[in-house]
């Protein structure tokens, strides 16, 4: 079985996003990037599932600038086999990542379609699910395990009020959640390794996306921020201090 | 404008996260019908056609439906959103697992998590971690649209009088099927709509001393229980306690957070809070630069001391 990983560029999770002054965005100019951490874990997935046997390649996918590659470099000094950029310097929204991914899939035919749950910079949460419908597949979101077993997957996904567990026939998508596994770290021979690796590129085009945008971001501004509080020496003064504000009782 | 919101139901009774789903809707004006999936539908159809600004009920009492799964919920509303110009679905689990599906089948692009109505097709997000809220137009004929339940007023029970009206599901799914739910048995209230949380992290140590001193003190308030990301993946408490862009979105009157140091992921979980109390032994610790009441202090000293005082 083979299986497809799409993988996201985006600002380090360490970082504390500034935004711009003139209200257009985020200031990215200068700001560590990295592979969005979710994805990584479903890169881990599909490295662990190989490595039991029930993947025979990995193959990852990354929709972005050129910078991208650095991301998917990353994932094939993981352990992934190959790698396909889809190159533009636009904006691409979900709907149109789900499309280009939607695309590559019939090409490669996967039995597998492993995505994170969300990525780090737009929270949107909404790829996994949209490429699902728009290839007719079962979806198994927020998994925090994934269990192969010849055409079918069990999927446990994390959900309010805890844990859900669903049957997937295969080909599936999965989107994972924190608890999936604990990525590891590329090795050093392994990042050696993964510059001889396979990795083509692509465009929107290629594919007979239309990758318009749908939304229009009027402005972008940061949160209002909350006024300084106050420390308190004592929990004697804590509780007084939460009665005064009527907090409590 | 036709609006569509899709309810979810337990124990005969519409959820909080849908009350406030419908406070968006009223937000946004117009006709709101309220679609109830599933088997049990029936039985919870009574409490939904008393809640204020709902028009319509419609019951889809089918087994096929059971359980919300995606596949077989979602072409269900692409269909019905035929009659309809937006659907709004909560920010929960089931509203994100099914929505975009949605949106996918009706070609257009989702508008995720909402805290406010600009204006009938402009809302505004939160991005990157809620450290920037995006103001964004859709330009879509039909709008797919999930709600942060926090950020809207929840539609009161016992104004309304909306009619009920039984809908076919019509629809197979043989892509996926429920296996099992492990859920996790709490006495206490709801995360999500407690109003008030103590939370604790990585510094109680172990799943124990987690319990033995954050439970007295919630209990003590009538508080709902939360964890850092850091407290969840230690094993000190289960997934559905963690508060954080990737836990749940709380914003209760007053929360006080234990031994938590306040990274970005944590924050972007809890800083609409109304109070913010920070119990924390360093001094330095990023949560001091959010929170109303401050306390720098060996937890294990000060939770005691104050579930005593309390």
């Amino acid at each position: 079985m083979k299986v497809l990983v799409a993988v996201k560029r985006v600002i380090d999770y360490n970082v504390k996003p500034r935004v711009k002054m003139d209200g257009t965005g985020v200031d990215l100019a200068n700001v560590k990037m990295s592979m969005n951490p979710f994805d990584e874990i479903a890169v881990e997935e599909a490295i662990r599932l190989k490595e039991k046997g029930a993947a025979t390649e990995i193959v990852t996918v990354s929709i972005g600038p050129a910078k991208a590659q650095e991301t998917l470099r990353t994932s094939l000094a993981m352990g992934a086999d190959r790698a396909i950029l889809v190159q533009t310097d636009d904006e691409v929204e979900p709907l149109a990542v789900a499309k280009i991914l939607a695309k590559i899939a019939e090409e490669e035919q996967p039995g597998l379609f492993l995505l994170g749950k969300q990525a780090i910079d737009d929270d949107a949460s909404q790829v996994g699910q949209m490429l699902a419908a728009l290839l007719g597949w079962g979806q198994g979101t927020f998994a925090s395990k994934v269990e192969v077993d010849g055409s079918n997957a069990n999927v446990t996904r994390e959900v309010d009020g805890g844990l859900e567990t669903v049957a997937l026939k295969l080909p599936a998508i999965v989107t994972t959640d924190l608890r999936l596994n604990e990525p590891r770290y590329a090795s050093l021979p392994n990042i050696m390794k993964a510059k001889s690796k396979p990795l083509a590129t692509k465009s929107p085009a290629d594919y007979g996306v239309d990758t318009a945008p749908r939304l229009q971001t009027l402005k972008v501004v940061e949160p209002s921020k909350r006024q300084a509080g106050i420390k308190v020496g004592s929990v004697d003064e804590l509780v007084a201090k939460l009665k005064a504000i009527g907090a409590v009782a | 404008m036709k609006i569509l919101v899709l309810g979810e139901h337990h124990d005969g009774k519409v959820k909080d996260s849908t009350l406030a789903t419908l406070g968006a809707a009223a937000a946004l004006g117009g006709e709101v019908d309220l679609l109830l999936p599933d088997s049990a539908a029936p039985a919870a159809a009574d409490d939904a056609k008393s809640i204020a600004g709902v028009s319509k009920v419609l019951v889809a009492a089918d087994s096929a439906l059971d359980h919300e799964l995606a596949e077989t919920v979602a072409p269900l509303l692409a269909r019905l959103m035929e009659g309809y110009d937006v659907l709004l679905a909560s920010s929960t689990t089931t509203g994100r697992n099914i929505a975009p599906r949605v949106a996918a089948l009706l070609d257009v692009m989702q508008i995720s998590d909402i805290i406010s109505v600009e204006g009938p097709d402009t809302f505004t997000r939160p991005i990157y971690a809620g450290n920037a809220i995006a103001t964004v137009r859709s330009n879509d004929a039909k709008k797919v649209i999930t709600v942060r339940g926090t950020a809207f007023t929840k539609a009161e029970r016992g104004a309304g009088s909306a009619t009920v009206e039984q809908v076919e599901a019509g629809v197979t799914n043989d892509r996926s099927s429920f296996v099992s739910m492990e859920a996790s048995e709490s006495e206490r209230p709801e995360l999500t709509s407690a109003k008030i949380i103590v939370s604790g992290g990585r510094a109680l140590g172990s799943s124990d001393t987690f319990h033995q001193l954050i439970d007295p003190l919630a209990d003590k308030l009538g508080a709902a229980v939360g964890a850092s990301r850091a407290a969840v993946d230690a094993g000190y408490a289960p997934n559905d306690y963690q508060v954080g862009q990737t836990g749940k979105i709380v914003a209760p009157e007053l929360y006080i957070a234990i031994g938590i140091s306040g990274a970005i992921q944590h924050l972007a979980g809890m800083k609409d809070s109304k109070v913010i109390v920070a119990i924390n032994k360093d001094e330095e610790a990023p949560i001091f630069q959010v929170a109303d009441v401050g306390l720098v202090g060996d937890l294990f000293k000060v939770v005691p001391e104050l579930t005593e005082k309390l």
